[in-house]
């Protein structure tokens, strides 16, 4: 099956997580300089499900994301540097700087938006894909989310809702097996989270959220039964946040020992060992992770010149 | 057809403008529960499944937070869907779809999107429902940025305002009335619809200004009446619209009295004529000849026995006493 990926789709895909990474390094570098307010959450070590299912989806199904969203937002092929612009707060930002990292949409990508509260997605998600069946679209809504958010009522509700009224909607959970800090021992009674779906008659699965090649192929699956109308799905991807949950985060809550366990399985290293096995050489894979590095200095560079809003932008426009 | 048979009832003022807005435009659906063939707790949505279909009028789980969610985001696609909540105190599970979506949506995202979704709802006490089933909570939706409320009175009034809402770009919550619905009313055939922003002058008068709203404004009109033989000329305004309030028409009408009562069926403290007062305070203290009053719900829960009701709702002899004190003033 993996060859219907061909090596220079593996390659752009390798370079999409790398840029990810490197994307979410220099907002690290950022916030030591004081640069950025606030709090980001980075998903560093989970670029490969974002690349992975995003890969298999078309351009016009439209995703909806949760607070960790940098990589679905780049691996839609957002403006690196506008997207940066909405992290630093700059008027050249998607949201102008009103939204930030956890409110960020463009609408123009297909992007319905990243979001603030847990869970909060997961309904917005399924009403998207209500519209989409009520206007009789062959498109599909894709929502990400994590284990933890699936102990919300939301996720019950919606996944009840969508298997009732057969919407074409894919529920990607990343279980990285954290919510915070709490771990998915303590906070799901499943144990898993895609064993759920089977109380709402729905298809739920649970793969190794790694390995990209696996992540596209198991979501263009599933994709490609919904779009033949089959019901919605839901997708739990196993998966680990190398970094803190957020800017401040000491990690108290897991050993190192775990962290440096689970970095073999750093979905770069796969991919790039992958490609290697498929016989590139290392020059170019190196060369793709080095275009991916400057595409995200240049836009950071790019997004530091922009200007930020004034007294106006931050008072009109609460209605259309 | 004759003025007489176009008086109707409230509940089928709002069953006529949702009728009316699904005929009207193919992006109008209906979501909530028992609307269906049921037609609704109080009977609203009667007639509209059979007519419509399962296409058009979504019968959804008892899972508030997230069809409010679903609301929002297929009003994010473009359609216009028209929630009801079947009593008001259930808003309290869909709170954060409306906070932290339906009202900042738009904003946050800088005008990517727009968020054009009716809630329909409820409010008020009947008689006996008690505790979970009687509340007006207008005071904890006039707090969200990003959200109209209105709160008509009137049969002619609610169907005018929720056509306005449906056709509207942005979130707005309708509170209905449960003592309202079985109120009859004159309204004009045919479409039409009302501002959601301006207050109405329910009836004229020039010693001291009622301003309410939804189903204390007949009482305020019913005081009216009773006060007349005794010489007191008193002025109703309706709001209507409780955010935005209609300043300009609250500020007039306190310059032509000099005296004002306040009355609402929400609870006394933190609430719109709480709000109200203190715009008047702001702008108009130089026209007052007498403190302001404001005739409220006690800051307790609604119990249920009608003997008991009555004690913590805001009844007409309290205006009829808040009126003599500020006569007395
Ligand atoms: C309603 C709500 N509750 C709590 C939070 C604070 N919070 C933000 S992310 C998070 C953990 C979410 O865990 P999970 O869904 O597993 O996603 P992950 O962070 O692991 O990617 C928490 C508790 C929030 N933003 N919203
Ligand atoms: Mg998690």
């Amino acid at each position: 099956m993996n060859d219907l990926i061909s090596n220079s789709d593996l390659l752009r895909m390798y370079r999409q997580m790398v840029s990810i990474r490197a994307f979410e390094e220099s907002l690290s570098d950022m916030f030591g300089k004081g640069l950025l307010g606030g709090t980001s959450h980075f998903c560093i070590g989970q670029e490969s499900c974002a690349v992975g299912v995003i890969s298999a989806a078309r351009d016009d199904d439209w995703l909806i994301s949760n607070h960790r969203g940098h990589g679905h937002l780049l691996a839609r092929g957002l403006d690196i540097a506008r997207v940066m612009g909405e992290l630093m707060g700059k008027l050249s930002g998607y949201c102008g700087g009103r939204g930030g990292s956890q409110h960020l949409s463009a609408i123009d990508h297909c992007f319905l938006g990243t979001n603030g509260i847990t869970g909060g997605g997961i309904p917005i998600a399924t009403g998207a894909a209500l519209a989409l069946k009520y206007r009789k679209s062959s498109s599909i809504a894709i929502v990400f989310f994590g284990d933890g958010a699936s102990n919300q009522g939301t996720f019950h509700e919606s996944l009840n809702m969508a298997s009732l009224w057969k919407l074409p909607v894919l529920y990607v959970c990343e279980n990285n097996l954290y919510g915070m800090s709490n771990p998915v021992s303590k906070s799901c009674a499943s144990g898993n989270v895609a064993v759920r779906a089977s109380a709402y008659a729905m298809r739920g699965e649970t793969h190794d959220g790694f390995d990209v090649e696996h992540v596209h192929r198991v979501a263009g699956e599933a994709l490609a039964r919904i779009r033949a109308g089959e019901g919605p799905e839901l997708l739990e991807l196993m998966t680990y946040r190398q970094c803190g949950h957020s800017k401040n985060d000491a990690r108290v809550y897991r050993t190192r020992e775990e962290e440096a366990r689970m970095a073999e399985r750093d979905c770069l290293l796969l991919t790039a060992n992958s490609l290697r096995r498929r016989g590139l050489s290392q020059e170019d894979i190196d060369a793709a992770a080095e275009a991916a590095r400057q595409d995200v200095a240049a836009a950071a560079e790019a997004a530091m010149a922009a200007p930020t809003g004034g007294r106006r932008h931050a008072l009109d426009g609460l209605f259309a | 057809m004759t003025d007489d048979e176009r008086t109707i009832y409230y509940s089928k003022a709002v069953n006529e403008a949702l009728d009316e807005e699904l005929a009207r435009d193919d992006s109008v659906i209906l979501m909530g529960e028992d609307i269906g063939c049921y037609g609704g707790a109080f009977g609203v949505t009667k007639g509209l499944y059979e007519k419509y279909g399962a296409e058009r009028i979504w019968e959804t789980p008892i899972s508030e937070n997230s069809f409010v969610g679903v609301a929002v985001g297929a009003a994010m696609m473009g359609l216009r869907p028209v929630v009801e909540i079947m009593f008001m105190d259930f808003l309290a599970l869909a709170l954060d779809q409306l906070l932290n979506s339906a009202g900042k949506l738009h904003y946050m995202y800088n005008g990517q999107v727009t968020v054009p979704m009716v809630l329909r709802t409820p409010g008020g006490a009947k008689g006996g429902y008690g505790p979970s089933h009687s509340q007006m909570l207008s005071n904890l939706l006039v707090g969200i940025p990003g959200i109209k409320v209105v709160a008509p009175s009137t049969p002619a009034q609610v169907k005018g305002i929720l056509k306005a809402a449906i056709r509207d770009p942005n979130p707005v919550v309708v509170i209905e009335n449960k003592r309202l619905y079985p109120q009859r009313g004159y309204v004009a055939a045919g479409d039409y619809v009302l501002p959601l922003d301006k207050a109405e002058v329910a009836a004229a008068g020039k010693d001291i200004t009622l301003i309410s709203y939804s189903s204390m404004t007949p009482v305020c009109l019913a005081v009216k009446e009773a006060l007349k033989p005794v010489g007191i000329d008193l002025e109703v305004l309706d709001l209507i619209s409780l955010q935005p309030l209609d300043k300009e028409s609250i500020f007039a009408s306190v310059r032509k009295t000099g005296r004002v009562i306040i009355v609402e069926e929400a609870c006394l403290t933190g609430g719109v004529a709480a709000e109200v007062s203190a715009l008047i305070s702001e702008h108009c203290l130089d026209a007052l000849e007498a403190p302001i009053i404001r005739v409220a719900a006690a800051d307790m829960p609604i119990p249920s026995a009608l003997a008991l009701e009555k004690f913590v709702l805001p009844q007409a002899e309290d205006i009829v006493a808040a009126v003599k004190r500020i006569q007395e003033y």
